[in-house]
């Protein structure tokens, strides 16, 4: 099964694997959210919603539903 | 030739951009709107080594040159329009050390529009804490520009960057990119077409709605048709380009940056970890809202008694020492207590400003955005509406220009429908003066019962903020996805002068704008309560020593009451008295509600002036408004027509400016129409049900 960022738990890094460029808006990929970076999970809002990330040394916070459209891949795979 | 030179300020949000302009500028700012819309503009001017001056103009913040909002529209319109006055001759971009790759982003576009940019990397004071070391001078030959390194915090470097911006002449301007890489087939054909053309600036204007040539990009799309591409193929070129940027950033600096994160110290996630944290970040959000009103309230009745009382004063000495041919009862009835209405706000916005201002700075508020947004969101709101919402309490205009950066336009709308009900600072003295005549100064619980009624309307009006918010939310269409991707920035001590400088730039603007209006309306209130029409008015004193009752003591009061009443301001009042009569509102009142449809704020300035008009004796606003009676002795303002009041004020839409606001960023008459309409209908109705309810 293709693991998205919305299964990531707090605490935990992987790397970016693909996306559809269209379902993102365009400001999350100028802020570094591209294949092969890395992402990191900091905190969950309540009811796991939005997503506080670290990706590629950028803070920032997505909502969940933009997260399912952002696959990734565990490091070293 | 002119020894000026135009330079543009440019940079990410929260890079310290604002705190390196107020460093080259100094005092010498001012703030201002871009004609048409209600972008801020900040523009100032510095003294640059030998004499040259330079026109510094610190534009929005973007993250791009791919606009998604008005704000980073006004920069690359700037940007792309050399006949624009402001085109800078040299633009500085403001960059943040621990983001300094993402901040190259921008850089790198802005210097592919063959501007002289310079590179400004600030707080470099926090390097050897982030365990971050610079190769400037490698830097410099690699991105074909100079480098400054600077410390807004400590003021460091600020004169590095003025020799720059002073040598700007000797810079390159060679591109970083090469856009063809991108799709050589695509640009091949453009440049076939547009041959005299810069193709990046093509890119730019194809890629997004730039306003600043309709006409010409009209004419470009038809000639264009043949290599039209879809928007998914343009979207998915630009994240090529974004990759291409990206791959020659990280090959900058990888020779030139250093980071060693063993030295770096975790301070944020430290703090986030509380602060966002499900139980404790609302608990710490909740105690932070409590105790802003509480120091609101406990703060400001001191120098909002003195001034006041002062203008009480002042208006009872220039009635006797100004010369007639001065027309003292003006001065003295209108324009001073006008005066008055206006000063009397200054503490409480000052305050206000301070805070939000300290919450903005230290990074605070981008975690309650994170914390809120998924509770905001049933209501149809985002994790964004809460600042605007908080703002509101300051004053609904810039609460409402703080919308901006919410990028679905249905959630942006609401907010601006909402944003309204929350309890802005004008209605804080309607509510303060009508708190202290009708509930009594006890304490209950330990907790003062006025503070406490106070916040309750604090609550009411976000209340039906959130309520007004879910109802839309169900009647207006979904038209788009939503987007939200907020930046959470490090925590950072505010700085005193731009905290200062904040309060000081709204205090001014609020006293000029509002002022204005309110001084107006004051004069004009005057006029009308000190004339009338016909025989009735110009007869007065006949009229009134006919009556039976009137004796010597009573006759100059009699007189102003009968004048008043006749005036042309009493037949207003006296118009409306039926409809509002089921609120508990006398005709006086009438006058005041009236006249606050205008600005909220009048009212107590229009009681001042209605009071006031042939009152001789020194009193302050509030003794005379806990006296006035109706004619059969019972007092006007009681507990019911008192909390009836405060329920019309709560929620109905008597502020002018901000219906221009809405106007002016919904772009339709249709919004401000109908909040004005049904904010109206809905204070009606709650006032008339709150004077019912407690006149039982």
């Amino acid at each position: 099964m293709d693991l998205t960022l919305a299964d990531l738990k707090v605490g935990e890094t992987a790397i970016i694997d693909s996306f559809d460029v269209e379902q993102l808006p365009m400001k999350l990929v100028e802020m570094g959210c591209l294949p092969g970076n890395e992402v990191g999970l900091l905190q969950l809002a309540p009811n796991k919603d939005p997503l506080y990330l670290n990706i590629s040394g950028s803070h920032l916070a997505i909502r969940r539903e933009t997260a399912t459209h952002i696959f990734i891949r565990k490091k070293g795979e | 030739m002119s020894k000026n030179i135009n330079v543009a300020l440019i940079g990410n949000p929260n890079t310290g951009k604002s705190s390196v302009f107020n460093h080259l500028t100094g005092l010498n700012q001012k703030t201002g709107n871009y004609p048409g819309i209600t972008v801020e503009k900040r523009q100032g001017v510095c003294r640059l080594p030998r004499g040259v001056k330079a026109r510094i103009l610190d534009l929005p913040g973007t993250y791009s040159l791919n606009a998604s909002s008005l704000d980073e529209n006004v920069v690359v319109e700037l940007l792309l329009n050399k006949k624009d006055k402001d085109f800078p001759d040299v633009a500085v971009v403001v960059s943040d050390v621990e983001n300094l790759k993402r901040n190259l982003l921008l850089f790198t576009q802005i210097k592919d529009l063959n501007i002289p940019t310079i590179l400004v990397i600030n707080m470099s004071d926090r390097m050897r804490r982030k365990g971050i070391s610079i190769d400037t001078h490698k830097m410099e030959q690699l991105l074909h520009t100079k480098v400054a390194l600077v410390s807004a915090r400590k003021n460091e470097g600020i004169g590095v960057v003025k020799e720059h911006i002073a040598a700007y002449k000797t810079l390159s301007t060679q591109a970083c990119l090469d856009i063809k890489k991108i799709d050589q087939d695509y640009f091949e054909s453009l440049e076939r077409t547009f041959s005299n053309q810069s193709l990046y600036k093509l890119w730019l204007v194809i890629t997004q709605d730039v306003n600043f040539a309709k006409v010409e990009r009209k004419k470009m799309e038809a000639e264009n048709a043949n290599h039209m591409r879809t928007p998914s193929y343009l979207k998915r070129l630009q994240q090529k380009e974004t990759i291409k940027r990206y791959q020659f950033i990280n090959n900058v600096l990888k020779e030139c940056y250093e980071k060693d994160s063993s030295k770096a110290t975790d301070l944020r996630g430290k703090l986030d970890r509380v602060l966002t944290h499900k139980v404790w970040g609302f608990v710490i959000f909740f105690v932070v809202l409590l105790s802003i009103f509480q120091a609101l309230y406990d703060w400001s009745s001191v120098p909002m008694d003195f001034i006041d009382a002062s203008f009480v004063q002042l208006s009872e000495w220039a009635k006797t020492s100004i010369p007639s041919w001065m027309a003292p009862n003006l001065i003295a009835e209108g324009i001073i207590p006008g005066l008055g209405g206006i000063v009397i706000f200054v503490p409480q916005i000052a305050m206000l400003f301070l805070f939000i201002a300290i919450l903005e700075e230290t990074g605070y508020m981008s975690r309650v955005v994170f914390i809120m947004d998924r509770v905001m969101r049933r209501f149809g709101l985002s994790g964004k509406s809460v600042i605007p919402l908080i703002s509101g309490t300051a004053c609904a205009i810039p609460a409402i220009m703080a919308t901006r950066n919410i990028e679905n336009w249905k959630e942006r709308l609401v907010t601006i429908l909402v944003t309204p009900f929350t309890t802005c600072s004008a209605r804080l003295p309607v509510y303060l003066i009508l708190i202290s005549l009708i509930i009594p100064d006890e304490r209950i619980l330990g907790a003062n019962l006025q503070g406490l009624v106070l916040m309750i309307f604090y609550l009411l009006g976000f209340g039906m903020a959130l309520l007004a918010a879910f109802v839309l939310h169900k009647i207006l269409p979904q038209n788009q996805t939503s987007y939200f991707v907020v930046e959470m920035p490090n925590y950072r001590i505010p700085l005193l002068k731009n905290v200062v400088l904040t309060i000081l730039e709204k205090t001014k603007s609020f006293v000029l704008e509002a002022g204005k209006v309110i001084l107006a309306i004051s004069i004009l209130l005057w006029v009308l309560a000190s004339n009338g029409p016909g025989e009735t008015f110009k007869n007065a004193p006949q009229e009134v020593a006919k009556s039976v009752s009137v004796t010597d003591a009573t006759f100059d009061q009699q007189l102003s009451a009968y004048k008043l009443e006749h005036s042309y301001l009493g037949i207003i009042g006296k118009g409306i008295e039926p409809a509002i009569k089921p609120l508990g509102y006398d005709w006086k009142i009438g006058i005041a509600i009236v006249s606050s449809f205008a600005a909220r704020e009048v009212f107590v300035g229009t009681l001042a002036t209605i009071y006031n008009v042939g009152e001789d004796k020194e009193e302050t606003i509030k003794e005379r408004m806990a006296a006035e009676t109706y004619a059969d002795g019972s007092p006007v303002f009681t507990l019911a027509s008192g909390l009836s009041l405060m329920m019309f004020y709560a929620f109905a839409m008597q502020c002018m400016s901000t219906l221009a606001i809405v106007r002016k960023e919904t772009n339709s008459w249709r919004w401000p129409a109908i909040q004005l309409i049904t904010m109206t209908i809905v204070a009606y109705i709650c006032a008339l049900i709150t004077f019912q309810y407690f006149s039982l």
